[in-house]
């Protein structure tokens, strides 16, 4: 079966750089799944799990948000902050809401619905850990 | 000439100084290790962001409505030099390079009837300019605290830029730091932060992308993050380079006071045998004179 390649990203040092055969992301409208011969596409994140599928092998990330550039053979994450899900505990993703409340706070109209949606999003993360 | 306990307090205190600087520079040595790594490893990120930039904004830019980041406010009368030096001392000509540097540009652009202001990062630069430039510094960041340089303190100044420039307290804003060549190499750099500038890559071919959402969108968001991205790798290069100029010039330090030491010794060796010559000779003629 064609691999993607795929790459995980975050500011300070890079997470993974492997072949995979599909990767589930997290897009800022809708998850979706990338595998070889996807369209070339470039999408903002939200708040999510990125589940990387390669043979037998699955691995999942937590992000926070970024984005992700998707082309026929290759997918590269750049994300805020990420980290291996088995990593990840609950006191850690309320850090993350708590971080989304105070970004959210004095906003009005349409930044505040982002930040809300962040709010949510990030609050959404609990159940998938 | 001096007497012989004083040539011996002398020679001690030179050769503490030379382990101390000895042991300052293994550990600058160390730490520069450290430095190229998180600089090595934030490349990838910081690179591909640049490729990505580099195609939305070439595709937005001139157009209607691009964003003011990207396109500037229309004015370039009020500067903001971003000034990053270190918060330590002992590094040779370090801080002085991108002080000169900012300097200059600041005097330029004076000249040119421009206003100037100053955001320094790092104690040491911010020392060096306040006598002069004191009326002119709006902010100091300080970094003294911080252990390990992490993406949040950049996007912290990189956040705080963007407030000011779209409050309009400034037209364009620029960052001086010094860039790791090699060990004993580093260059004095300026990059313009606002309005963003993103070199394309050569032999890079620009995909078609689709966009989700809009083009527009992305392009608003990502744009901040970018210029953090860019703040980040200018503190993450002027890390390597304070440790390896630091190192260097401990190098230095440490070859003088082995060379120091080499002729003090040599003078008290002389001198004690100019003693022991004299004290003889005295024997002598005083057996002599029997």
């Amino acid at each position: 079966m064609a691999t993607i390649q795929f790459d995980l990203v975050s500011p300070e040092r890079k997470l993974a750089s492997i072949e995979a055969s599909e990767i589930h992301i997290p897009g800022a409208e809708g998850d979706f799944t990338a595998m070889a011969e996807h369209a070339s596409l470039l999408t903002t994140l939200r708040p999510g799990v990125i589940k990387v599928v390669a043979g037998n092998d699955v691995t999942e990330y937590v992000v926070t948000g970024g984005f992700v550039e998707v082309s026929g053979t290759s997918a590269s994450v750049l994300a805020e902050q990420a980290m291996p899900k088995s990593e990840v505990t609950a006191d850690i993703v309320n850090g993350f809401v708590e971080a989304a409340e105070v970004a959210a706070k004095g906003t009005i109209g349409a930044e505040k619905d982002v930040a809300d949606k962040r709010i949510a999003d990030t609050k959404a993360l609990l159940d998938q850990i | 000439m001096p007497n012989l306990k004083d040539l011996k307090t002398r020679i001690e205190s030179v050769k503490n100084t030379r382990k101390i600087t000895k042991a300052m520079q293994m550990v600058a040595a160390a730490k520069l290790r450290r430095a190229q790594e998180a600089a090595e490893a934030g490349r990838p990120y910081a690179d591909r962001m640049n490729a990505v930039m580099a195609n939305l904004a070439g595709a937005s830019a001139g157009a209607e409505g691009a964003p003011k980041l990207l396109a500037g406010s229309g004015d370039d009368k009020v500067h903001l030099l971003v000034v990053a030096t270190s918060e330590r001392g002992l590094c040779g000509g370090f801080n002085s390079s991108i002080v000169k540097m900012a300097r200059a540009k600041a005097a330029e652009l004076l000249a040119d009837g421009k206003t100037v202001k100053m955001l320094t990062v790092g104690k040491k630069g911010r020392e060096q300019l306040k006598r002069e430039y004191a009326d002119i510094m709006i902010d100091h960041v300080d970094l003294s605290d911080v252990k390990r340089l992490g993406y949040v303190n950049a996007q912290g100044i990189a956040t705080d830029v963007v407030d000011r420039f779209n409050a309009g307290e400034f037209d364009v804003a620029t960052i001086f730091y010094n860039k790791f060549e090699t060990v004993m190499s580093q260059i004095p750099t300026e990059l313009q932060l606002i309005p963003a500038k993103f070199e394309a890559q050569e032999g890079a071919e620009a995909p078609f992308y689709e966009y989700e959402p809009g083009e527009d969108e992305i392009l608003a968001e990502l744009l901040p993050r970018a210029l953090a991205t860019q703040v980040f790798t200018a503190l993450l290069e002027n890390g390597a380079s304070e440790q390896g100029a630091r190192m260097s010039a401990m190098d230095n330090a440490t070859r003088n006071a082995g060379e120091m030491i080499d002729k003090l010794t040599i003078v008290y060796n002389r001198s004690r045998q100019a003693a022991i010559t004299n004290e003889l000779i005295e024997i002598i003629s005083g057996a002599e004179a029997l």
